[in-house]
């Protein structure tokens, strides 16, 4: 036992560390200038706008299609599948793309999006976070509705219910919380994530609503930003990381909270 | 039901029974556990469809018209052969709505003759008086046996022909059984109901006609009466007076 709480003490004292400098850093960084001003050019003031409206943009397009797509799939691979060898099919290549890195992602949006359209955006970006959110959505939608008893679908079905009531009306209702939890770790996934923006929406130093152009992101801004010689874009980046992290742990946190809201309702 | 046969894969579960189910009268199965009665309960609704490898054949016979032919409406058939089962299952929503679910399905009364539907459903399944004032509580907040009638409010709120009750007590403490038992009484002057039971004391004062399966073969079908005070066949005695099973 005191071996694992050492373990355990020593994953939590870099975990502390690594929180601790950010706070330190980055809470100096965050001032009303980084919600209202653009990402300066080195030497002057500046903020995160363009960067956090990108961030929130490709998220937001990412999760809403990736949401819908990752929750028919896994509805069809609990409901439908069962015992079907395509199903098994299916649910081991989303085991796969589920541990794929992050970067092959980019990197294969990149070749067919980013090349064929020849230049980088947004639309790309988004393209790739949704391609990291599908296999998260699938896997919880799944597991979730495996955890509904077939007694309840029995029980509807009995009642003359048509499939896709039971589904509809009884399967989700009693998954909800899990999927929404789910949907939630996904978003807070690809808060996070740089490799694939990388290679499709690249970065903008200025203001951009235009989703077929090259768009700015906070995690973009951060790697090139904390990698420049200059101080002031350095602590930008530290902003912006404390930021991201402040969003990721605040996800996480809500859907915990969800989690545990639904086991102790029920 | 004539000469069904029930196949879980290749393994054949039912053997060639036949046996009537008579309206406005209560059939019992009993035996011991394995011995096919849940699965008879379960092809008379098709339910057992849900799951691949599972196939019923010979005939079932309701008005007349066999429902184990292929292209009969599953869900049409469903809706006329209600089904309460051995663990309560309310779905996750108001006490309300649970009841409202079936009726919703096939027809679309208005707000007011719903209303009237659900309370006259928890009048007969004897819960109105207790859950009158938290019709939009959950289903979930019910006790054990509030759950298995509301279950059974549920399945009569659809107006059925047919009542199937798997093991519809044996979750449920003395009383809950108790009030389950008559229910069941008083449920069968409307109703044919089959009831699956592995409490003989429950079938002999419930039911009508019992039928005794063991093994996947019907050993005896006859009144409840007769089977229980003078069994036709050695196997049956046994059963009932408790030398297996």
């Amino acid at each position: 036992m005191s071996l694992s709480v050492a373990a355990t003490g020593f994953g939590l004292l870099w975990l502390v560390l690594v929180l601790w400098t950010l706070l330190e850093n980055g809470i100096s960084a965050i001032t009303p200038a980084s919600f209202s001003q653009m990402t300066p050019p080195p030497g002057s003031s500046g903020g995160l706008l363009n960067a956090i409206f990108g961030s929130v943009m490709m998220t937001l397009i990412a999760t809403l299609v990736g949401t819908p797509t990752g929750i028919l799939a896994g509805t069809y691979l609990a409901e439908y599948s069962r015992g079907s060898r395509f199903g098994e099919a299916v649910r081991f290549i989303n085991d796969i793309l589920l541990s794929a890195p992050s970067i092959i992602v980019g990197l294969f949006v990149y070749e067919v999006m980013v090349i064929r359209m020849g230049h980088f955006s947004a639309w790309a970006g988004a393209m790739a976070l949704a391609i990291i959110v599908i296999p998260v959505v699938v896997r919880t939608t799944e597991d979730m509705l495996n955890l509904v008893p077939n007694a309840l679908r029995e029980a509807a079905a009995a009642l003359g219910s048509p499939k896709w009531k039971v589904i509809v009306l009884i399967s989700y209702r009693a998954a909800i919380q899990g999927m929404v939890t789910g949907v939630m770790l996904a978003v807070a996934r690809i808060a996070g994530e740089t490799a694939p923006l990388l290679f499709t929406a690249l970065n903008n130093q200025f203001w951009s609503t235009n989703l077929n152009a090259p768009m700015a992101n906070l995690p973009v801004v951060i790697f090139q930003f904390a990698m420049s010689p200059y101080a002031d874009w350095q602590v930008l980046a530290w902003g912006g990381a404390l930021l991201i992290t402040f969003t990721v742990l605040c996800l996480n946190i809500g859907a915990r909270a969800l989690a545990s809201w639904g086991t102790f309702k029920q | 039901m004539r000469n069904v046969d029930f196949f879980y894969d290749s393994f054949r579960a039912l053997k060639n029974i036949s046996v009537p189910l008579n309206d406005k009268r209560v059939t019992a199965f009993i035996g011991p556990s394995g011995c096919g009665k849940s699965t008879l309960l379960r092809i008379l609704n098709r339910i057992y469809e849900l799951y691949p490898g599972q196939r019923a054949t010979g005939e079932v016979l309701v008005d007349g018209e066999n429902i184990l032919a292929a292209g009969l409406d599953l869900n049409l058939l469903r809706a006329k052969i209600g089904m309460v089962f051995q663990k309560p299952t309310p779905f996750p929503m108001s006490i309300y709505d649970n009841i409202a679910f079936g009726i919703r399905l096939y027809e679309h009364p208005r707000r007011s003759e719903l209303d009237d539907r659900v309370e006259s459903a928890l009048r007969r399944a004897a819960l109105w008086d207790e859950v009158k004032d938290k019709l939009r509580q959950s289903g979930l907040s019910l006790s054990g046996g509030q759950q298995q009638r509301l279950c059974i409010a549920r399945a009569v709120a659809v107006e059925p022909e047919i009542l199937l009750l798997d093991e519809p007590a044996s979750a449920l403490d003395p009383l809950s059984t108790q009030r389950i038992e008559e229910l069941i009484a008083e449920l069968k002057s409307d109703y044919c109901i089959a009831i699956v039971t592995h409490n003989m004391q429950q079938a002999a004062r419930s039911s009508d006609y019992t039928a005794f399966m063991y093994l996947g073969e019907l050993i005896e079908f006859d009144e409840t009466e007769r089977i229980f005070t003078h069994p036709a066949q050695k196997q049956t005695e046994d059963y009932i007076t408790g030398r297996f099973g």
